[in-house]
């Protein structure tokens, strides 16, 4: 049983074609990769997949419910979490309470289901403060120091730190842990290595490969070719909303469809090497 | 059927007379993306230019509107100086606070230089009417309508068919595009400063005509009409502003004709609310346009927070309690009592504007609602007052959190926008909500605090108890902030895209916030209508709600103590020149503006 099934996903533009008919489906614990030149409709994709877009046709299944027209928060809660590719972190919450807000969905004791009166009763947890609600709030922090700890010194030292004060590859690694903090059943990351130098693209790679092998089921829309061949089970390549080759990543990098799209007509043939 | 046509005529003409005031407006929202609240300023001044011409310098009308053109191009140029370029950089909310000041400043100019009394401006053009069907066009009526029409052909070449008026829709387009391109974008918004400021003039010269009354709170409800239609037509769209200013002067015009005068101005901001829930893109924008990339539309300024040790806050208020010990200082302590009651209308306005970072233009509509709902259900239903003002604290929760809702989604600017309408609303219910409200006559006899038998009506005692509410309400106020909610509520201020895909919802987290604001500010009303023992529709006016935000300021956005620092400040300062109100008024306007350009992070600085 696939955790998300996309099919016949169409989203359109004013006229252009952003995705047009594409069916996606990821088992757990795949990682798969999305490909392709700029503009290929892979954030559309995206988008439509987390619920900040409603498709035009098609549907989607995400963890056995049909989410297709769900708001976003409704998917999060599911267990879907995604990053943004240009970084949408916090700026002046501080990095220990961006990462929160991740858990924000997994809270009990703060949020207590209450049918009807939901909110009132969230209102007079946070002003009463129970046992309760401290003990868990103190298990959240405990758990943000792991996860900050996952990349290495990096977030450590800034937890307190607003996140407008953070470097640009600190920002992504601080949306990569709220992401994590959610505590996904699918992780969809758009490119998390977009603005980095080599040396930090070599350190994000490993970090989500050891995610990877942690079991993390991943959607991973990716430029840097090398990070996609060493960590896809399976790689997707798009190009005018359409999927132009799908299959494991060696396939899909020699096929003369996704070359042409990278590189044109005339360099057909130099690229495959 | 003849008074039908009476009244569709009556609109239209109406509504030619907005679509002066709101074609300014959208001119300038297109090129600075600003919604410039100090238009309807500029139309008061026209209009009182105009008078001075008529009555001092007995000048004929075309001399008349020559120098009104030239006086109102100048302060249009003023305004685009000091008001919009130095803010280029800063949250696109700034310069819409920047010109809500420089609106308060010229206000008040007028009102010093001209009284606050009404005044006559009567038309120097013949009487004669022509018979249209049942009704009558006037002379008036027809130049009205002519300017509108030549106004609208001018602009329409002007931008069609003049190199600066390229330059201007180049610009509207794609600001960064049209600099690169050596597009003098400083000299287009001066222009469109300009050419909007006189056509607002003129304007107000004309309604000043038409009315035979010019008074200095014309300037306001121009604004706020122009804003309307400029929303109807989509924002920044020229010909649509002109057709939603038609749209609205009929609907107006027919909502007189079925429920009276007094529903005027209720129809409009009705009209506005539909038209931002429904549409917030203007009635003529496509439906389903691409998701817009995030836009921080708060005014977080990122900033150090100064950091109050605890004890120092506790001293204060022990010093504040034992205030009222000293003899002879009544005059002070209803000052201070004054200035707890503002200060809990600040925090919680803090908490919607600074928090959760949507700029509330109608917060005193929360003190109307608890001044009316203690009132009322201790004369009418007969409860003891210390049930009525935290009955009217949970009342304000529901009733203000309720009426705000159908805004939730929307953001920036148009959440001012609609707050500024929702407030009006509210206002103007109670205006019109005779069998509850008691309309226009307002509410006498309303009992003094009390706690049971124990009667608390010396200025001591008012003091005393609102300082304690005041506390009690801060100290709750701060543990939200600490709580999760705190953090959820600054996660949907800095990136809702964001904060949804975590799993917050707006709705529900907007709707806990307004809630306890309202509950803080119902409060807040209901002290003050007992200790006023009079109130009515107009006790707190949308003047209130920019002295709030004033204050919210200056303390600091989302600074629970700024916020109270804030109130005292702008409460007492003002007594110690012992202004009248419009000095008062005056110095808030000026603080504003000086805050917004050299320190928009107060001076607490923005948590």
């Amino acid at each position: 049983m696939n955790l998300l099934e996309a099919n016949g996903i169409v989203r359109s533009f004013g006229g252009v074609h952003a995705v047009a008919g594409v069916d996606v489906s990821i088992a757990p614990g795949e990682f798969l990769s999305i490909i392709g030149p700029n503009g290929a409709g892979k954030t559309t994709l995206f988008n439509l997949l987390s619920g900040h877009d409603v498709p035009d046709q098609g549907s989607i299944r995400f963890a056995d419910t049909t989410i297709t027209g769900w708001a976003p928060e409704r998917i999060a809660a599911l267990g879907l979490a995604r990053t943004f590719q240009h970084g949408r972190v916090f700026g002046n919450l501080s990095v220990r309470d961006n990462i929160l807000v991740g858990a924000h969905h997994r809270m009990r004791a703060a949020r207590p289901r209450v049918p009807g009166l939901g909110a009132v009763a969230e209102l007079l947890m946070a002003l009463i403060r129970p046992p309760s609600v401290a003990a868990e709030e103190a298990a959240l922090n405990a758990e943000v120091d792991r996860i900050a700890a996952l990349f290495g010194d990096r977030l450590t030292p800034r937890l307190e730190n607003p996140a407008y004060s953070l470097s640009y590859a600190n920002r992504r690694r601080v949306e990569i842990a709220r992401a994590l903090a959610l505590h996904p059943r699918l992780l969809l990351l758009d490119e998390p290595t977009a603005g980095m130098n080599e040396s930090e693209t070599a350190e994000m790679t490993t970090i989500i490969g050891r995610l990877k092998s942690e079991g993390h089921t991943i959607l991973l829309i990716e430029h840097k070719l090398d990070l996609v061949m060493r960590l896809s089970d399976r790689v997707i390549a798009m190009d005018d909303g359409r999927i132009i080759a799908e299959g494991p990543p060696q396939a899909v990098r020699t096929d003369p469809a996704v070359i042409e799209a990278y590189l044109g007509h005339s360099s057909l043939g130099e690229a495959a090497a | 059927m003849g008074s039908w046509l009476d009244y569709t005529i009556n609109g239209l003409i109406i509504g030619n007379i907005y679509a002066l005031v709101a074609v300014g407006l959208a001119l300038i929202f297109g090129v600075s993306h600003l919604i410039n609240f100090a238009h309807g300023s500029v139309y008061a001044v026209g209009a009182y230019v105009g008078w001075a011409c008529f009555t001092y310098l007995h000048l004929p009308l075309p001399l008349t509107a020559l120098v009104v053109i030239a006086v109102c191009t100048a302060i249009g140029i003023a305004i685009e100086r000091l008001g919009l370029r130095p803010l280029a950089g800063a949250p696109r909310i700034a310069p819409l606070l920047a010109t809500i000041g420089i609106s308060l400043v010229l206000d008040q100019l007028l009102q010093i230089l001209f009284t606050p009394d009404p005044r006559a401006l009567p038309s120097p053009l013949p009487t004669w009417r022509i018979p249209v069907g049942g009704g009558t066009i006037g002379a008036l009526d027809l130049l009205i309508a002519g300017t509108g029409l030549l106004s609208a052909a001018v602009l329409y070449g002007f931008l069609r068919f003049t190199k600066l008026g390229w330059a201007v829709r180049a610009t509207a387009q794609d600001r960064d595009a049209a600099r690169q391109m050596g597009v003098d974008t400083d000299a287009v918004n001066r222009t469109v400063f300009a050419i909007a400021s006189a056509l607002g003039g003129i304007s107000g010269l004309l309604v000043g005509m038409y009315f035979n009354h010019i008074d200095p709170a014309m300037s306001l409800q121009a604004t706020l009409k122009g804003v309307v239609a400029q929303v109807i037509g989509g924002m920044g769209n020229v010909p649509g502003a002109i057709a939603g200013s038609l749209l609205l002067g009929l609907t107006e015009s027919y909502g007189v004709a079925l429920f009276g005068s007094s529903y005027r101005n209720l129809f409009s901001f009705a009209l506005l609310l539909l038209i931002l829930v429904l549409r917030p893109n203007g009635l003529f924008a496509s439906a389903r346009s691409a998701p817009p990339e995030p836009m921080t539309g708060t005014f977080i300024a990122p900033s150090r927070v100064v950091r109050v040790p605890p004890w120092t806050v506790w001293l204060a208020v022990a010093i504040a309690y034992v205030v009222p010990l000293i003899p002879n200082i009544g005059y002070a302590l209803q000052v201070l009592t004054n200035a707890w009651l503002m200060a809990m209308l600040a925090i919680s306005l803090t908490l919607v504007a600074g928090t959760l970072g949507q700029v509330s233009l109608g917060h005193a509509a929360l003190l109307l609602i608890g001044a009316y709902a203690s009132s009322l259900l201790a004369l009418d239903a007969g409860w003891p007052v210390w049930v009525t003002i935290p009955m009217a604290g949970i009342l304000t929760a529901l009733i203000g959190t309720a009426l705000v809702a159908p805004a939730f989604r929307l953001r920036s600017h148009y959440v001012s926008i609609a707050t500024l309408g929702i407030g009006e609303i509210v206002g103007l219910v109670i205006l019109n909500w005779e069998g509850l409200t008691r309309g226009p006559m307002g509410v006498t006899n309303i009992p003094p605090l009390a706690l049971g038998k124990l009667e608390l009506d010396s200025p001591e005692a008012a003091y005393w108890v609102s300082l304690a509410v005041l506390v009690v309400l801060a100290l709750l106020q701060s543990r939200l902030l600490r709580s999760h909610l705190g953090r959820t509520f600054r996660a949907i201020r800095d990136d809702d895209v964001a904060a949804r895909a975590y799993g917050v919802s707006l709705n529900r987290y907007k709707g806990l916030a307004f809630a306890f604001a309202g509950f803080g500010a119902g409060i807040s009303g209901a002290i003050a209508a007992h200790l006023y023992s009079y109130i009515n529709n107009e006790t707190f006016t949308s003047a209130v709600s920019i002295t709030a935000l004033t204050m919210v300021i200056l303390g600091g956005m989302g600074n629970l103590l700024g916020g109270i620092l804030g109130a005292v400040a702008l409460t007492a300062i003002p007594e110690l020149f012992r202004g009248t109100a419009e000095y008062r008024m005056l110095i808030y306007g000026v603080v504003l503006l000086l805050l917004i350009r050299f320190r928009p992070q107060g001076v607490l600085g923005t948590v």
